[in-house]
């Protein structure tokens, strides 16, 4: 059984250092270095070549476009891009790697020296890029006929190789002291940071439950005024959340591990969603010497400057900039616009508000009731079958009384099962305010006629009982008044 | 001497189909006949391709007849060293590892043979992976000397160059990582070209040494070297490492070279390749002083420079290319293609990859796996594969300021003639140094030539012209001269193979 200190216990007697690699697949058309198609989720093996194969005599040409994306990500993290820059072999057996080394770049990478400024509950933390490059992914192995795809207890291993040679980037931090109690936060924000960044150039989709973005996080800790200790890196960490818990999981082990007067292995660990633990993956104490040496089968690149500030040209709006400007754009508070974030609502509830939406009513219909519909499916909130133009729409016939928030959440029924735009759902399944004046006085006075004991206490001035005879209205009505306008109503008859 | 079809060199072979004289299948069954008959003695071929011969002879024929226009070699069959990749005929690189592997793909240069319709009569033993100087390393067998069948024919191209020697292909294609086209020519008496690094696409050929490895021609000639040098050369996108630049034209130089004049022309004699070089035997620097004696005669003049650095070549050579190939090699394990050892349902996936590898790779292979290795591992990368590419960049250095002086380096192609087979084997060193003279070269990047220049105590010499990085054509144009002062070797020298 582990032993964990709580948090607080461990925070108060010792200091983190956070480090992060993360690995972004490129969503280029090709792969790294072949011609085939990099679209997920084909067929296994449809997607290969003698190349990425690795069959006899084939040899790799790097992928221009793969390049060109890994030099924005440099330019966008404040990197300096290399003059002259080449690939390296990083040499290891593994089944799922077809040439049994990976071809990535050692002492000479396309991007160095960059930073990204995270906010974190209001202080701001700078984490220093130390380079930025690019490798290709390997394949994926499947083991058959033991438990839970395990490799123990297997009878049979199958290997996929579409993803093998797919562009991968790798964009390492340097050490991150000086971050305290908030190091979870901090790792956390900056994941968030950098994929943000990285979706805004458009050169991955970066979604880390797909595994096109995954973190390697490392920690270590220290007492205060000591070296940095011993770090751990828990591998393949595949959600914003998981990135934040396995950095408190990992200060909590380790910091009992060094209170019981116990060494902490450098060591390679892999996360549990389930558990929200840590367990121990490869020892690195027979540490693997990959024996780099510069790939003699690829030219050296040497990305011209005109280039480079060709592309800088083309950088959009750096993600924190933006949001600052939409936020007071909006007028929306820290914590607000942190939910915008976190649902990854920013575009969509942009889009809205250009189709004339008021600025409130995207913000409430995304982050409510949309992105419940989105978390009831388990997609994602901009693949739900409604268009921003969509919910402006919707949004416009509240504010002009045609419809209120009940009618409008059947509305998005309507719209999310195909039957067509807000008004034609609206006018389909008559979902129209009733506001006939008449009608809605008849109903009144059925209601007040039928619940004699809430009027009369209406008539003896607790206003609040008029929630019966409201509810009554609109279930007579079929919810198709507007419950302001039945209130007020009620309240003139009765007061 | 006869009107035998084995006995006539490819260019004129190629006439007499253009002209009507001969048709590809009577030329591409002449030459499988002639494999039928000798080859049990010589074993040059790993495989046949009857069928696919005389199936590309009809075409070339029904090309020919219905005036295409056809490429210079049209009709000529051919024979290709079995590491260099071609749909659907077995490629093993002569080794335990690929037995049984049918590639899907044709490697660059086979394409391009293919489209100048060039018969490939099938493919030839090697070293395994073409690491060795005697062939003696292929898994499935000797190839013997045509000249003496007690002796090697050179390595690791040794079946390409019997081929030729034995008169049982006009042509063959060869690749060249420290002498493996040029030393096989010298002792097997064939004219054999490593061109300029990246002037021949490496697309399809299995890597040794990517950095080194170059494939190019073997042939009885100078002029017919330089025709299938230009139908396998130029740029090819597949390749990163290819030049793209135009061909040098090399047939020119030939027909150029073989008028016998060479007035202008300055040629360097390596100081550190010849003077004091104990290395070589006497019957081979003596043919080889013969030959300077014969270029001199052209209107050559003669200038000797010093390359202080090659000799340190040979070393570097033997730490570069292992490091290479211990990568290159790491791709055979079983999982994919070839041989799979130990897949008993009970062993573990790393444990089949393991034993795949001690199974498949013969004991050369292995040495240099290891050797490689410990070149790339910590703490040793430094001091062995970082001090190799230094001294590559002095040959590079050596070579570029020889070239500042003279138009082509000259030397003999190997220290020694044909050894017997077994005679190096416990003695690798010994073995090795029979790339001394060639492997700079390939160090540097630029283009080597082996010409046959007479016999030693009966046994062929080859004299070496190594010309500029893309400076082919001297290269060529030199050779090409001193041929035209030799008997033809094969004609009229060569002993008869007599069949099994």
């Amino acid at each position: 059984m582990t032993r964990l200190n709580t948090y607080d216990a461990a925070m108060a007697a010792y200091e983190p250092v956070l480090g992060i690699e993360t690995h972004i697949e490129l969503d280029t058309n090709t792969k790294m270095f072949c011609g085939c198609s990099t679209v997920f989720g084909a067929e296994p093996n449809t997607q290969v070549c003698p190349v990425c194969l690795a069959l006899p005599g084939a040899l790799p040409v790097a992928n221009k476009a793969a390049v060109e994306a890994t030099i924005k990500i440099g330019l966008a993290l404040n990197c300096s891009i290399a003059e002259w820059t080449r690939f390296a072999r990083k040499n290891y057996f593994y089944p799922d790697m077809p040439k049994n080394f990976q071809t990535s770049q050692h002492e000479e990478p396309l991007c160095e020296d960059g930073f990204v400024d995270v906010v974190v509950d209001g202080e701001s933390h700078r984490i220093e890029i130390e380079r930025v490059h690019l490798e290709e992914d390997t394949g994926k192995t499947l083991h058959v006929g033991g438990a839970a795809g395990r490799i123990h207890g297997a009878t049979e291993s199958l290997v996929d190789y579409n993803r093998a040679g797919i562009p991968l980037v790798e964009i390492v931090t340097r050490p991150v002291p000086g971050t305290g109690a908030l190091a979870p936060e901090v790792a956390r924000a900056y994941a968030a940071e950098l994929r943000d960044i990285v979706r805004s150039l458009g050169v991955s989709d970066v979604r880390m439950e797909q595994g096109s973005m995954r973190c390697d996080v490392n920690v270590s800790l220290n007492r205060p005024g000591e070296e940095w200790g011993t770090r751990t890196e828990t591998k393949n960490v595949n959600s914003l959340r998981s990135v934040e818990r396995s950095v408190r999981y990992e200060i909590r082990r380790q910091s009992a591990l060094l209170d019981a007067g116990d060494k902490i292995l450098q060591e390679t660990r892999h996360f549990h969603e389930a558990t929200g633990e840590t367990s121990p993956g490869r020892s690195k104490e027979e540490a693997t010497d990959y024996r780099y040496f510069p790939e003699p089968d690829l030219a050296v690149m040497e990305p011209s400057r005109a280039w480079v500030e060709e592309l800088r040209a083309t950088l959009p709006e750096p993600p924190r900039k933006r949001r600052e400007r939409l936020q007071a754009a909006w007028a929306l508070g820290d914590k607000e616009m942190q939910s915008v974030v976190n649902a990854d609502a920013v575009e969509l509830i942009e889009a809205t508000i250009a189709a004339g939406s008021s600025a409130s009513g995207a913000v409430k219909w995304w982050l409510g009731e949309l992105s419940r519909r989105a978390n009831e499916s388990g997609v994602e909130l901009d693949a739900l079958d409604i268009a921003p133009s969509q919910v402006a729409e919707l949004q416009g016939m509240v504010d002009d009384g045609r419809l209120n928030d009940k009618l409008a959440r059947q509305v998005i029924d309507g719209v999310l099962s195909g039957e067509g735009g807000p008004a034609e759902v609206a006018a389909a399944r008559g979902l129209e305010v009733v506001s006939d004046t008449g009608a809605l006085e008849a109903a009144v006075d059925e209601a007040i006629a039928a619940n004699p004991d809430a009027a009369d206490k209406i008539r003896g001035g607790k206003h609040a009982a008029a929630g019966a005879l409201i509810g009554a209205v609109m279930k007579s009505t079929k919810g198709q008044a507007d419950a302001g306008t039945v209130r007020r109503i009620i309240l003139d008859k009765l007061s | 001497m006869s009107d035998r079809i084995i006995d006539k060199a490819a260019a004129e072979l190629a006439a007499d189909i253009r002209e009507g004289r001969l048709t590809s299948v009577e030329v591409t069954t002449a030459f499988l006949d002639r494999i039928d008959a000798v080859d049990g003695t010589v074993g040059a071929f790993l495989h046949v391709d009857r069928e696919g011969a005389l199936a590309a002879a009809r075409e070339a024929d029904a090309a020919v007849a219905a005036g295409e226009s056809v490429s210079p070699l049209a009709g000529v069959p051919i024979a290709v060293k079995d590491v260099v990749v071609t749909k659907g005929l077995p490629t093993t690189a002569a080794s335990k590892i690929l037995e049984g592997w049918i590639p899907p793909y044709d490697a660059t240069i086979v394409e391009r043979v293919k489209a100048a319709r060039m018969p490939i009569l099938g493919k030839t033993n090697l070293d395994e992976f073409a690491m060795g100087s005697s062939t003696e390393f292929s898994a499935y067998g000797r190839t013997a000397n045509p000249w003496d069948t007690g002796r090697i024919p050179g390595g690791s191209g040794g079946g390409s160059a019997a081929a030729v020697a034995a008169k049982m292909a006009p042509l063959a294609i060869g690749t060249d990582t420290g002498g493996s086209i040029r030393q096989p020519s010298a002792v097997t008496g064939t004219f054999g070209a490593k061109p300029t690094y990246g002037s021949n696409s490496r697309y399809g050929v299995i890597a040794f040494s990517s950095s080194l490895d170059t494939p190019g021609p073997v042939s009885r000639n100078a002029l017919d070297a330089a025709l299938l040098h230009e139908v396998i050369s130029g740029h090819d996108p597949r390749d990163s490492t290819a030049v793209d630049a135009p061909v040098p034209p090399v047939a020119e130089a030939a027909r150029l070279g073989a008028t016998g004049d060479l007035s202008g022309v300055t040629l360097g004699v390596v100081t550190e390749l010849t003077a004091g070089s104990d290395a070589a035997e006497p019957g081979v620097v003596e043919a080889y002083r013969a030959g300077i004696d014969q270029l001199v005669k052209l209107g050559a003049q003669i200038r000797e420079v010093s390359c202080p650095s090659f000799v340190h070549a040979l070393a570097a050579y033997y730490l570069i290319a292992p490091a290479e190939a211990s990568s290159n090699l790491a791709r055979y394990d079983g999982v994919r293609y070839g041989l799979r050892a130990g897949d008993d349902g009970e062993r573990g996936l790393e444990e089949v990859m393991s034993l795949t590898r001690e199974v498949g790779f013969g004991p050369e292979v292995k040495r240099r796996i290891l050797l490689g290795t410990y070149a790339l591992s910590a703490g040793y990368i430094d001091r062995f594969y970082g001090q190799a590419q230094k001294v590559r960049t002095l040959v590079k250095r050596d070579f570029e300021a020889a070239f500042e002086q003279v138009d082509a380096l000259v030397s003999p192609t190997t220290p020694f003639t044909a050894f017997k087979f077994g005679e190096h084997s416990e003695d690798l060193y010994r073995m090795y140094l029979a790339d001394l003279y060639t492997v700079p070269a390939n160090l540097y990047g630029g283009p080597g030539v082996s010409v046959p220049v007479g016999l030693a105590e009966g046994l062929p010499v080859g004299f070496q012209v190594m010309g500029p990085v893309m400076g082919d054509d001297i290269a060529y144009r030199v050779a090409a001269a001193l041929e035209s002062t030799q008997e033809p070797l094969l004609a009229d020298t060569a002993p008869e193979i007599e069949g099994k």
